[in-house]
């Protein structure tokens, strides 16, 4: 078990470290985060519909749609080095591979969203100060559940055509559960609701994590293991 | 390799007996729904179309999707060919099935609430079903190797199988109603005699088309993949 | 003709099919530490298939491989230990060095001191100054010495090599040969798969010519190399 934590962290260090060299898949989700709530910002009358009525909708379509950005990467690294054999070969237990790659994806997302967060509270001109604690939660336990699915899928899209175009429509339909928990639980928040009153929502949202992740690692040695 | 050929050439054509068998059996609801079944009160005519809708529904959620699911498992643990012929037929057609609920659900909620598209739950957990399985199709189409195809549609199947409870569950909570199960039954307490029967036949219908399509795309597939074998030696 | 030592490599009844396609047909193998088996066919023969299912990258539809007394399967990962590939990728990460690289796989591999390990084994391909380079800089030429290095590290039992000397110049082919030849043990065996039984035939000690999935001929290496370019030609074409 140690052995499988140990070989997880090489390799979410390696991803890291290559992530850093190139800092192409941040960037360009991060960029694209602020693009879509500069976009969002202007597609809506101020007047018309209240902002905070709005916020939890942009915050999370902004932060899913910069999730798969992020996670696009994925095992491409792999297939653009050739390198995927070299992982394979090795005395590592698959589900070493699968944990190693998803916690590189999900520090990756959290990373975007750690961007994406305070740019919103900025352009939506929000006070979230009560609200943080439970926000940063819910965003960790939604980000974990959809980082499961998006790691197993990249591995798949990775050797089809149109790897990049691929994930997207895969990934959509599993994020919706998480998405509409997100919003369900981050609409009190926003309110000032406190946090025991959106139990029940970050409760099943742990559910999903729990439900995914185990799938994920269960069927990962199915999809790399020719 | 004759012998091999000419066995796609019956499946096909028990395929196409079982397909027309079905076929007639939808003709004949729909004739026992227009003809001999009272008229619902509250809905009246447009309430008729329910006895197709519904039986697509149920075997596209509780028939189709699920076969596709396990023939994949199944593919997993004995990597058998035919399973996975098996799964992407019964995933073609229950993408068709599912465009049956996406346009008879509209056709029916139009004239009863004045809106073509409510997001109610269960139509709105076909939707999803229908870009499961669009992306399914769209996955398949993009892998070339037929053993990874296989394997990758396989994994797909299963998450997509353990996210519907999620969908629905969640759909449920988005609306603000308290989960209950899907019902056959619409918002009537309980469904008169004749009305019952009429939706039974309809059931049996579709999944007699149900398996017609399979064993027909099953029978088209293997024979194209015999084909291939041919021309690959 | 080693047969006194107990088998290093045992394959049998190998076998990849998928519906009517039949890579793999059948194929057994048994090598012995020291040996060095040189495997030939035309393309799509299965050579390729035949060394990734030794390397364990492929499951076998049937029969089994053992390395070491140890049985190949997929979920026993440590006899993984003793197989080392050189295939056509290079398995290296551009954006790291080649230090970067290796000590990556050296703990990869779980092995002791990871850092002088891979030192070490670029030092043996003669790329200690170029340690901090990153492979795209590299001559093919090098870029096949890292692999090799990347290769060796773990010291496998046994040396897969797939089409090794694709591409390289004769003086790199040379010193790829002499270096094989250096690392023919009595605790290593090698199969080398090859387009040209010229590229390693000196090497060699048994050979095998794969035919649509199956071995046409398969045995010790012969005396001559022309005579046996004749046997090729006739077998290969049938």
């Amino acid at each position: 078990m140690g052995n499988l934590f140990r070989l997880a962290l090489v390799l979410a260090g390696k991803d890291l470290r290559l992530e850093l060299r190139t800092r192409t898949s941040i960037i360009s989700a991060a960029v694209f985060a602020a693009l879509v709530l500069i976009v969002f910002n202007f597609a809506r009358d101020p007047t018309a519909v209240a902002t905070l009525d709005l916020a939890p909708s942009v915050l999370w379509v902004t932060v899913a749609f910069a999730s798969v950005l992020a996670m696009n990467r994925g095992f491409l690294v792999e297939r653009e080095n050739a390198a995927f054999d070299g992982l394979l070969l090795a005395p590592v237990p698959r589900e070493a591979l699968f944990l190693g790659k998803y916690l590189a994806n999900f520090a990756f997302v959290m990373l975007v969203e750690a961007i994406a967060l305070p740019l919103f509270v900025l352009f939506f001109n929000l006070d979230l100060s009560h609200a943080l604690g439970g926000l940063v939660l819910t965003m960790l336990l939604a980000t974990m559940g959809f980082v499961a699915v998006g790691t197993i899928f990249s591995a798949m899209v990775v050797k089809t055509r149109f790897a990049e175009l691929m994930l997207p429509v895969l990934l959509l339909p599993f994020m919706v559960p998480p998405l509409i928990l997100a919003v369900k639980t981050t609409v009190p928040l926003f309110a000032g609701r406190p946090l025991s009153e959106v139990v029940d929502g970050l409760r099943f949202l742990a559910i999903y994590d729990i439900v995914f992740l185990t799938l994920a690692v269960l069927l990962f040695p199915a999809v790399v293991d020719e | 390799m004759t012998a091999a050929v000419s066995g796609a050439r019956s499946v096909i054509n028990r395929g196409l007996v079982l397909t027309t068998l079905g076929l007639l059996g939808v003709a004949g609801v729909m004739v026992l729904a227009l003809g001999f079944t009272p008229v619902e009160a509250t809905q009246g005519l447009a309430q008729k179309i329910f006895y197709v809708h519904v039986p697509a529904a149920f075997t596209a959620l509780w028939v189709a999707v699920p076969a596709t699911a396990c023939a994949g498992l199944l593919y997993l643990w004995l990597h058998d060919p035919r399973l996975d012929r098996f799964a992407a037929a019964s995933a073609e057609v229950s993408l068709v099935f599912c465009l049956v609920v996406l346009v008879t659900g509209p056709i029916w909620a139009r004239p009863i609430w004045g809106a073509w598209w409510t997001w109610d739950g269960r139509l709105t957990l076909t939707l999803f079903l229908f870009f499961l399985l669009l992306g399914y199709q769209t996955m398949r189409a993009a892998i070339r190797d037929p053993v990874e195809r296989a394997r990758f549609s396989a994994v797909l199947g299963a998450m997509g199988l353990v996210l519907v409870p999620f969908i629905h569950l969640s759909v449920y909570l988005w609306r603000g109603l308290h989960p209950k199960p899907i019902v056959l039954k619409p918002g009537d307490p309980s469904l008169p005699p004749e009305m019952l029967h009429t939706l039974l036949y309809g059931l049996g219908a579709a999944l007699l088309l149900y398996v017609g399509f399979v064993t027909l795309r099953y029978g088209i597939q293997l024979a194209q993949d015999q084909r291939e074998a041919a021309d690959a030696r | 003709m080693p047969s006194a030592d107990p088998a290093l490599v045992i394959a049998a009844g190998l076998a990849r099919r998928y519906g009517a396609v039949r890579a793999l047909d059948g194929v057994d193998l048994t090598l012995a530490a020291g040996e060095v088996l040189l495997v030939l066919g035309p393309n799509g023969a299965g050579k390729s298939t035949l060394l990734r299912t030794l390397a364990g990258l492929l499951r076998p539809t049937a029969g089994t491989v053992t390395v070491g007394g140890r049985l190949l399967a997929s979920d026993t990962h440590d006899v993984r230990r003793a197989i080392g590939l050189l295939s056509h990728q290079s398995l290296l990460y551009d954006e790291l060095t080649l230090l970067e690289n290796l000590v990556f796989t050296a703990r990869l591999y779980g092995l002791p001191d990871p850092a002088a390990r891979a030192a070490t084994a670029l030092a043996e391909q003669g790329l200690a100054e170029r340690a901090d380079d990153r492979p795209r800089s590299l001559s093919r030429g090098m870029q096949q010495r890292a692999a090799i290095a990347r290769a060796l590290i773990h010291d496998p039992a046994l040396l897969l090599l797939d089409e090794p000397f694709t591409g390289l110049d004769a003086v790199a082919g040379d010193r790829l040969r002499a270096l094989l030849a250096m690392h023919v043990t009595g605790r290593r065996a090698m199969v080398i798969v090859t387009h040209h039984a010229s590229e390693a035939w000196d090497l060699a000690t048994r050979v095998g010519v794969m035919v649509r999935g199956r071995w046409a001929l398969e045995g010790p290496r012969p005396a001559g190399l022309d005579d046996f370019q004749q046997r090729y030609n006739e077998v290969a074409r049938g």
